[in-house]
């Protein structure tokens, strides 16, 4: 049986004070005082924005607002990347860019999440998912629908998926998601 | 290379926040101790030290950068010469290595490592984001990045792969909860139940709350030397416990840093590269991983760290250790989660890949003397995380690593008791031990090997 919360959730934010509290004599003994006083803390917003370059990975994204998932390989070996890489790992060499949009796929691990980092904890709870195709040496990342992630199950390992595409870009490798084979 | 010795060191209690004091002060806590320890106090200290090393993971919990630098300057180091070491959760135990090498070398007789995190000054969710940036910021953090999630997927591809169940992580809980219960330092000292652990708030399925480290403010300070630091030291007063503590191993390992790129290596590939020298030289050990392979296993892939193998591999060549489950009478390891200390379990050679869960419940790693309130069918071998590890004594990142250095020692002094005020978590007549800190999920990866003389 799950738990019942006993606790409410601590939040920052709360009233602005003005006037602290402070011994009217400065005599080093008045002053004494001072070292059993609870600590200051202060609040404030910490907010960036920060220009982000996919560089090398950037036809990826290109990719997905088109609707194709793309990976690289390597020529010589033909080792493939589903996430993927400039350059490949054991020849050094830089990799080509291959479409495996209509490749089989297969839940490799998952997971569902019912907390998470700050920015994503109104999508809570989400799934997250390794997938692997066919022909591919490594996996991708990616949010799986389409199933109930109240009912998580070790079958779900091995499920054929197959990607789809949001209509409208964002650029992020989020553009791709996965949804059950028969969905 | 030079012998190196652990000769003292303090940890902070660890604690989910400590506003009362700046992290300088906060390390000055730990460094103070050290000195005290050694019967020394800070004036005579400080000329004696050659030079240190800093450790900690985030600029962005202290909204700092060269934090330290400035604890240097507040442990009144300066000028002598000092740096920063980050690589994630592993960033305690690279700071001990650093500091190994500076002394082994020859390039300092004395040396301190000292390390710290305050991840109370954001809450628990932004922490976690920034923690999560840890992960490939253009294909893994966007997706969803979450640590729990990462670790949470290894992990249902581990009870795919080879049948772990979440009883057994559960176990690991309650090991690790209960051995804290005797730790003064840590942050969270309780007596849980399997029943409990699963019944906690589901944080990413299958790991609940109590499967999951916490969120920590401390700091952890480590002394090392040469035979002529020792004698510098000596010579000044310092009181060293006898027999000396040797750091006499050390190795390290990295991995991809998206999980998505790791290898999945055929058998060959991972007899050669990645076996144990005692699965290698085992026909019996050869055919269960023929078998695994047979059926479909392969290496690394998510559900293993070749990290932490490479840096226990190197260790134990390093030691001279070739059965670590005989041969090092406790380990303090790095268990963010239940089911990364089962992993691990595997990865530092405690059992073959695959048995990391029946070797959880068998009681090889459980304390003796203590009732876990579990039927246990093996008495205790090598007991894992007597301190009660991240689980329970929290882990605050940059210190992490040096904590268990510390605590390490302790067990080889045979200091424990007077140390907790409470004897039952010294492992008796503890000889060699080992520590092992670990990044990302899996990126960076150290085992250090602590022994005693004589």
């Amino acid at each position: 049986m799950t738990k019942l919360a006993d606790q409410r959730d601590e939040t920052l934010g709360g009233y602005i004070v003005h006037g602290v509290p402070f011994p009217v004599e400065t005599d080093p003994d008045a002053l004494a005082i001072l070292k059993r006083l609870a600590p200051i803390q202060i609040e404030y917003p910490y907010q960036i924005t920060y220009l982000h370059s996919y560089g090398q990975d950037s036809p990826w994204f290109a990719g997905a607002a088109n609707r194709h998932l793309l990976a690289t390989q390597d020529e010589g070996s033909g080792y493939t990347y589903g996430t993927p890489r400039g350059h490949d790992m054991y020849s050094g060499r830089e990799t080509r860019w291959i479409d495996i949009t209509d490749r089989p796929a297969k839940v490799h691990a998952f997971t569902v999440c019912h907390f998470g980092s700050e920015e994503f904890l109104p999508e809570t709870p989400y799934v997250l998912a390794l997938i692997e195709f066919e022909g591919v040496n490594t996996l991708f990342l990616t949010r799986l629908m389409g199933i109930d992630p109240q009912a998580a199950a070790l079958d779900w390992i091995g499920m054929p998926v197959r990607p789809r595409f949001l209509r409208n870009s964002k650029l992020k490798p989020t553009d791709v998601y996965f949804v059950p084979e028969a969905a | 290379m030079r012998p190196v010795f652990a000769l003292g060191g303090g940890v902070s209690k660890f604690a989910k926040a400590r506003p009362d004091k700046t992290f300088q002060a906060i390390i000055k806590e730990a460094y103070d101790y050290a000195l005290t320890d050694l019967g020394l106090d800070f004036p005579t200290f400080t000329p004696l030290v050659d030079g240190s090393v800093a450790s900690y993971f985030s600029d962005h919990f202290t909204r700092q950068l060269m934090a330290g630098i400035m604890a240097q300057d507040y442990l009144g180091l300066c000028p002598k010469p000092g740096h920063r070491v980050e690589g994630g959760g592993a960033t305690g135990g690279l700071c001990l290595q650093e500091a190994w090498k500076s002394i082994a070398s020859g390039h300092m007789d004395v040396c301190v490592a000292y390390g710290f995190e305050t991840m109370s000054h954001v809450e628990t969710w932004k922490g976690n984001e920034f923690i999560a940036l840890a992960s490939d910021v253009s294909w893994d953090y966007p997706v969803g990045g979450f640590y729990s999630g990462y670790y949470a997927m290894m992990v249902t591809r581990h009870m795919k792969e080879f049948g772990t169940t979440v009883e057994q992580m559960a176990s690991v809980s309650v090991k690790n909860h209960l051995n804290a219960y005797h730790n003064p330092y840590a942050q969270k000292r309780n007596r849980y139940t399997i029943a409990d652990v699963r019944a906690a708030p589901m944080v990413a399925w299958p790991l609940t709350r109590l499967d999951i480290c916490v969120m920590s403010d401390g700091a952890a300070a480590v002394i090392l030397a040469s035979e002529e630091g020792l004698k510098r030291l000596e010579a000044a007063g310092a009181k060293v416990t006898r027999p000396l503590v040797r750091v006499s191993g050390i190795g390290r390992g990295t991995d991809a840093m998206r999980m998505s790129d790791r290898p999945h290596v055929d058998y060959d590939t991972f007899l050669r590269d990645y076996a144990t020298e005692m699965e290698r030289s085992s026909d019996d050990t050869r055919a269960y991983y023929k078998k695994l392979w047979d059926h479909g296993t392969r290496y690394p892939g998510i559900h293993s760290f070749r990290a932490g193998r490479t840096a226990g591999n190197m260790a134990y060549r390093h030691a001279g250790i070739h059965d670590p489950l005989k041969e090092l009478d406790f380990i303090e390891l790095h268990d963010a989660y239940t089911s990364s200390e089962i992993q691990t379990y595997e990865d530092l050679g405690l059992c073959r890949y695959g048995e990391g869960g029946p070797f959880a419940v068998s009681g090889k790693a459980f304390m003796p003397g203590i009732d876990y309130g579990l039927k246990l069918p093996e008495k205790p071998v090598c007991p894992v995380n007597p301190s009660g590890g991240l689980i329970a004594c929290g882990h605050p990142v940059g210190a992490t690593g040096l904590m268990q250095g510390v605590f390490a020692l302790w067990q080889l002094q045979g200091t424990i008791g007077r140390h907790f005020g409470d004897p039952k978590l010294q492992v008796r007549d503890a000889r060699r031990g080992a520590i092992h800190s670990h990044a990302g999920t899996g990126t960076y990866v150290t085992v250090s090997i602590l022994e005693r003389e004589g």
